[in-house]
């Protein structure tokens, strides 16, 4: 060999070893930058599954109660009156306290301690008349103060958690009665302005609900749409334009569709505002295009040798399409759905503008009831001042993350079952 | 006597033309090979027979094709009944993606042919036998039909071909995916059935058209240059080209 071709090759060896290089670096770059988001949302995140509890005694007495009957029925316990037992419960933790300082005991619980005090005896009639233990939601501050993400040593003006409140916080701690147990609320719970009693209950049921009508609406339209254009449709330039216009509509952002919802969905049919239905149908328009190229792409990779065996068994187009080229394409259609639902998953913008950003305090049982959705829920959220609020983004940033994660295995799952099927 | 007749046949793909006045007469319960150089236009004649040409947007076939007097090449034609009479075996095994059994019973279940599960079982059990897969495949009719070998799949998809009982079976290179053995099976499978059906065959394979066949058409550039009984074809052309192209002097 002469040095000139032996130069030649060993340039071609390195040009090779600089390229593999290159893609691990950028290998390496992308999984960094997803380490670091990763346990940027998990630390932040993971200390929302806990819920922070006060335990305390409280006395159910009768008097107190304002009830009068021997053995009261379940209405009379209903409508006693909670405010005094419920309000001793609290100052019982430091009788020396002056009546006029009361307040910083009460503000160590959520303001729905009455509420929880009630709902204890109406579980367990049997203790009126008994000192019992309860648990109370702490209250927010609390919370961030147990789980170590609120400074103490700052100026206590400066703190929303008083010297007085800590010093409680730190005897009852010692005693055993603050108690850390995972957050069940954070899942069965409405939005709230307390971070302590906010949940992702609305927010998770409105995207389930938002994701369904999305996908009822999405899916035979695109699926009809795709069987017709690539199955019966004659290739002419009129087709042509409609391929092109749909794989436009599938680079329309998505902000573009929100307004279309709000222009037509929300001021011409009148359909009731910040509901799932109107989110998912404005959803479906973003994922009619996603899924008809999916489904044409699945349907072109068909083989044509199939489709000739149909028509020469004397099979009509039809029955060609029914019985053999779109049941050899579900998979792939399938797949694509599943992703292009889980893009819509993610979208906030649209659902913004036809005003399913609003507070929705209560967890919606049908598509027509107001509901929020997870990433809008993280709209609002991140957007609290409240410390409470911050571990909360996260947590629901998980949720979502998982509920995507669900949803690719889903489609991967989907494709290999199904995909095996012809040599 | 004569089960198709061709007369000037002139197939166009868009603006190109690919076959040049073919006609030719198909005797019934024979088998016809078709045999000729790559890209003389064996399989566009053949497809035009069934009209699967009809699937090719850019395909445009004049003149006329008769089977039993019935004018294929015309627009008021039932396809659908003209494909349940005239069956195809295509070059590469093409078998539905679900079980043997499927397979075989999908014709006779959208032609309307049986009337019951035991008149269908009796139908894919007659078809399997016809097409020599029955003892192969008896005790798994319920797998899946692309699972077979190749040359199982080619004769599951003759089985197919047969079970709706086509008066016209037309087979384009049934055997250039297969060994000697399989060949073997199917040339038999030809004979057997060309007492009830006509066959059309295109081979590749000299000696195929010589074992199996009983008139051959040679086919040279979109044209039918000599058409005539198997016999005279290969021992006694009357045309050069086809002296030459049988001792494979080209091709
Ligand atoms: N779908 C098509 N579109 C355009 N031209 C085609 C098409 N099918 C066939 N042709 C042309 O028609 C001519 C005849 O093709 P055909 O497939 O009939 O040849 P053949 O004799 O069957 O060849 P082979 O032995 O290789 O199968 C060829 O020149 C081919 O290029
Ligand atoms: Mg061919």
């Amino acid at each position: 060999m002469n040095s000139f071709k032996k130069n030649l090759l060993k340039k071609r060896y390195n040009a090779e070893r600089r390229f593999q290089w290159y893609g691990k670096i950028a290998i390496g770059l992308a999984l960094t930058f997803l380490a670091v988001f990763m346990f940027q949302i998990f630390s932040k995140g993971y200390s929302a599954f806990q819920k922070t509890w006060i335990v305390t005694e409280v006395h159910y007495d009768k008097e107190l109660l304002l009830i009068d009957a021997e053995s009261p029925s379940k209405d009379d316990l209903e409508n006693a009156d909670y405010y005094d037992v419920a309000y001793k419960a609290m100052t019982s933790l430091d009788p020396g306290l002056p009546e006029e300082e009361d307040r910083q005991l009460i503000q160590m619980v959520s303001y729905k301690y009455e509420t929880e005090v009630k709902d204890l005896l109406l579980k367990n009639p049997d203790f009126l008349g008994k000192i019992v233990p309860i648990k109370l939601t702490a209250s927010d501050d609390v919370d961030q103060v147990h789980k170590g993400n609120y400074p103490r040593d700052i100026p206590e003006k400066n703190r929303r958690v008083n010297d007085y409140q800590l010093q409680i916080y730190d005897m009852l701690n010692e005693r055993g009665d603050i108690l850390s147990e995972f957050n069940i609320s954070f899942f069965t719970s409405p939005d709230s302005r307390e971070a302590e009693l906010a949940g992702i209950a609305s927010s998770f049921m409105g995207t389930v609900f938002s994701i369904l009508v999305c996908l009822a609406f999405s899916f035979p339209i695109a699926v009809l749409a795709a069987i017709y254009l690539e199955e019966f449709a004659p290739k002419n330039k009129f087709t042509d334009f409609i391929e092109v216009n749909i794989n436009n509509l599938a680079a329309v952002p998505s902000i573009v569709f929100g307004l279309l919802g709000l222009g037509v969905l929300l001021a011409v049919f009148n359909l009731p505002r910040s509901t799932p239905l109107v989110g998912g149908i404005t959803l479906s328009l973003m994922t009619l295009p996603t899924i008809i190229i999916a489904a044409r792409a699945s349907l072109k990779a068909v083989p044509p040798s199939i489709r000739e065996a149909a028509l020469a068994m004397g099979a009509s187009n039809m029955q060609t399409t029914m019985h053999h080229t779109v049941p050899l394409s579900m998979p792939g259609t399938l797949s694509g759905t599943i992703i292009g639902l889980a893009q819509a998953l993610g979208e906030t913008a649209p659902l913004i503008l036809i005003g399913m950003v609003a507070f929705v305090n209560t967890i919606p049982g049908t598509p027509v009831d107001p509901a929020a959705s997870l990433p809008v829920q993280i709209y609002i959220w991140s957007e609290s001042a409240e410390r409470g609020f911050v571990e909360k983004v996260s947590a629901c940033i998980m949720v979502l993350l998982a509920f995507l994660i669900l949803m690719n295995l889903a489609a991967q799952i989907v494709r290999h079952k199904f995909e095996k099927k012809w040599s | 006597m004569s089960k198709i007749k061709a007369e000037n046949v002139n197939v166009y793909y868009g603006s190109k033309q690919a076959l040049f006045d073919v006609s030719i007469d198909i005797a019934e319960k024979e088998v016809t090979a078709l045999i000729g150089p790559s890209g003389c236009g064996k399989s566009t004649f053949l497809r035009c027979l069934n009209r699967m040409n009809d699937v090719i947007e850019i395909c445009r076939v004049e003149g006329s094709i008769k089977m039993d007097n019935l004018e294929l090449n015309s627009r008021k034609l039932d396809v659908v009944r003209l494909r349940e009479n005239v069956g195809m075996v295509f070059q590469k095994p093409n078998p539905f993606p679900k079980t043997i059994y499927e397979n075989v019973a999908y014709g006779p279940t959208i032609h309307g042919i049986a009337q019951s599960k035991e008149e269908m079982d009796q139908i894919v059990e007659t078809s399997l036998k016809k097409a020599a897969l029955w003892n192969e495949v008896k005790d798994r009719l319920d797998e899946i039909g692309t699972g077979l070998s190749g040359g199982q799949q080619q004769r599951l998809c003759i089985a197919r071909a047969i079970s709706v009982s086509p008066e016209v079976i037309l087979m384009d290179e049934p055997c250039s995916a297969l060994d000697p053995i399989a060949t073997a099976q199917i040339e038999e499978l030809i004979d057997d059935l060309k007492k009830e059906v006509t066959i059309v065959i295109v081979t590749h394979s000299m000696s195929q058209a010589a074992r199996v066949s009983q008139k051959t058409g040679f086919f040279h550039l979109g044209k039918l240059i000599e058409f005539g009984p198997t016999d005279k074809i290969f021992k006694n052309p009357d045309n050069q080209q086809t002296q030459d192209y049988i001792t494979g002097r080209f091709g």
